[in-house]
């Protein structure tokens, strides 16, 4: 397949997006349960309000280049109607329900000065709002590619998870340069790392694994493409046009496939080599501890970027099978 | 709406002769005529007469090279016949099939895909469609091209605007492509309907699904080559001359005496 540059950047950056918003949910509940012993950050300062930040400007960036994928992006507000068919279509409708959340939060923040009671129940309702639905988003990403039956390596049953533990990834390392600098609790920022380390290990056993199984997969037959089963072996005399088409453009891409192997290589030196050799940096060398773990944030997203880019050029579709 | 609607007792479609077809692309420049200027039009090109054309067909005629199978040969095709098959030249037009379960028209996220109650053609409405290219993805057949010039996906439309078209004489009420076919190798008809011709064409020729293994039920169907006279039609023919007998007896006396020189 193609791999258009719209897709990854939103599948990678909205995916960090959901992620990171998922840790500082997380974070936030977890301050809101246990409150520190010292008079506790307020919590619309400091880097709970950052990650928020940072997680919806990488959901935006990512949802407004998806939409820049479009032929028709003025059209876009139509793909919010065919929830009960469309992965497509559920995936907008949950990233909406995200930013509602958000604004429902910005409201429960209002009130909670006026009304303590009323006020922090409706923390907890958006909270969770936001929570579900950021999961719920990922998950439309990835059912998207997971249900289209010409594509027998997006079929595979890794390809839901390995989207999911990718956000909850690239987000963490993202949340984990953030909090260091932070007056968290120490206990939370260990627990925090002590999680990411485990995202990085699942991620790249789940993608080797993966890779693996997909060099396994066979196409069905041309014979059986083309009604001749039981007839002859087919082989191509001619295609039927002479330059490339949209199909040849957009299914027809084989650059990944000849340099895969050092491709897969560069993707999980990037989103699991770097991020734990710099976290090792900053445990032995606390001086450098924030330039490290940024490091490790950077390329834990560097390597999304490679391993999404292989997700979609190494994929092949049926089509093919005509040319 | 793209979820599907109940299955129709109508299902118009084509039936394919990969027997008679001969490759020459009539029903696919048939095809791009009308539907330049039909609904589905305008069918942009880009550079048409440039370096590198690019552009949009509703059909694409393939040509294949089927090596004849071995009695008992393995492998994906297996022999059907005792002997050698033949070995032969394939021309495969490949057009929408018009599915009964389409996954092109559920995974629209705009509702402009749909599949039509009332005869089961798939079709585009262009006034919705945001240009996300998700049902061409979703098409194992490579029935759907994006026209990048207007930004929305195109397809067969049966030529919805011929098969109905009270303008046209009725013999004319057919797609543009089957009119066009010089051999008859296109069968345009309700494939619901058992007792139908196109229906009948099937059964007495076997005809196909292509990949019936995904289970999108196309309707559209393909009639397989019908097998070549003789079971060894590929053997050589100088094998055939080695086996003829020579009588000079029989020979007018000029030839016999030819043959004794020429013996010598």
């Amino acid at each position: 397949m193609n791999p258009a540059f719209s897709v990854i950047f939103f599948t990678v950056l909205s995916g960090a997006g959901y992620g990171l918003t998922l840790w500082w949910a997380t974070v936030f509940i977890w301050s809101l349960l246990f409150p520190a012993p010292y008079p506790p950050p307020l919590w619309w300062i400091g880097p709970t309000v950052e990650a928020l930040a940072i997680s919806l400007v990488l959901m935006t960036v990512g949802l407004s280049s998806s939409v820049l994928h479009l032929g028709k992006p003025q059209r876009a507000w139509r793909a919010f109607s065919q929830w009960r068919t469309s992965w497509l279509s559920r995936e907008g409708v949950f990233s909406l329900l995200v930013y509602a959340g958000v604004a429902l939060l910005g409201v429960a923040a209002m009130i909670d000065d006026l009304d303590k009671a009323i006020g922090s129940s409706l923390v907890f309702i958006s909270i969770a709002l936001i929570m579900t639905c950021s999961i719920a988003t990922v998950a439309c990403t990835a059912m998207i590619y997971a249900s289209l039956k010409p594509v027998p390596a997006w079929r595979h049953p890794l390809v839901l998870p390995v989207y999911l533990v990718f956000a909850l990834h690239s987000g963490g390392w993202i949340a984990v340069a953030l909090f260091n600098v932070a007056d968290e609790p120490a206990s939370a920022r260990m627990i925090a790392i002590g999680i990411c380390c485990m995202t990085t290990t699942v991620l790249a056993a789940m993608k080797i694994a993966y890779w693996r199984a997909i060099d396994r997969i066979e196409l069905p037959s041309r014979e059986s493409a083309t009604a001749l089963e039981g007839i002859g072996k087919v082989t191509v005399f001619e295609r039927p046009h002479t330059e490339a088409n949209y199909l040849t453009r957009e299914m027809g891409f084989v650059l990944a496939r000849k340099h895969s192997r050092k491709l897969r290589a560069i993707a999980l030196l990037l989103f699991a080599g770097v991020p734990l050799l710099a976290l090792m940096l900053a445990w032995l060398l606390p001086v450098a501890a924030v330039f490290a773990l940024w490091v490790a944030a950077v390329s834990a997203l560097l390597g999304a970027f490679v391993e999404r880019w292989l997700f979609f050029a190494e994929a092949k579709h049926m089509v093919m099978l005509y040319y | 709406m793209t979820a599907l609607p109940a299955p129709s007792p109508k299902k118009l479609g084509l039936v394919i002769d990969l027997d008679t077809c001969v490759g020459c692309h009539a029903c696919a420049v048939a095809c791009k005529e009308w539907n330049a200027g039909g609904i589905a039009g305008p069918l942009t090109d880009e550079d048409p007469y440039g370096k590198e054309p690019f552009g949009v067909w509703f059909n694409r005629v393939h040509s294949y090279e089927v090596a004849g199978l071995e009695a008992g040969d393995s492998g994906p095709g297996k022999s059907q016949g005792p002997s050698k098959s033949a070995d032969l030249t394939v021309h495969f037009p490949r057009s929408c099939l018009h599915c009964e379960t389409p996954a092109c028209v559920t995974v629209c996220p705009t509702g402009a895909s749909y599949k039509r109650a009332e005869d089961g053609i798939v079709l585009v409405d262009e006034d919705k469609c945001i240009g996300c290219k998700l049902c061409s993805w979703a098409c194992p057949y490579g029935a759907r091209e994006y026209s990048a010039v207007e930004g929305v996906m195109k397809k067969c439309t049966l030529c919805v605007d011929r098969i109905y078209n009270e303008h046209l004489d009725e013999i004319e009420r057919q797609p543009a492509c089957v009119q066009a076919c010089p051999t008859r190798a296109r069968h345009f008809g309700d494939l619901g309907d058992p007792d139908s011709k196109v229906s009948q064409l099937v059964a007495e020729r076997g005809g196909r699904d292509l990949l019936p293994e995904l289970g999108y039920k196309p309707v559209n169907k393909y009639l397989p080559p019908r097998p070549r006279r003789g079971a060894t039609a590929s053997a050589p023919v100088d094998a055939t001359h080695s086996d003829e007998k020579f009588n000079a007896a029989a020979l007018p006396p000029v030839l016999r005496w030819l043959d004794r020189v020429l013996s010598r």
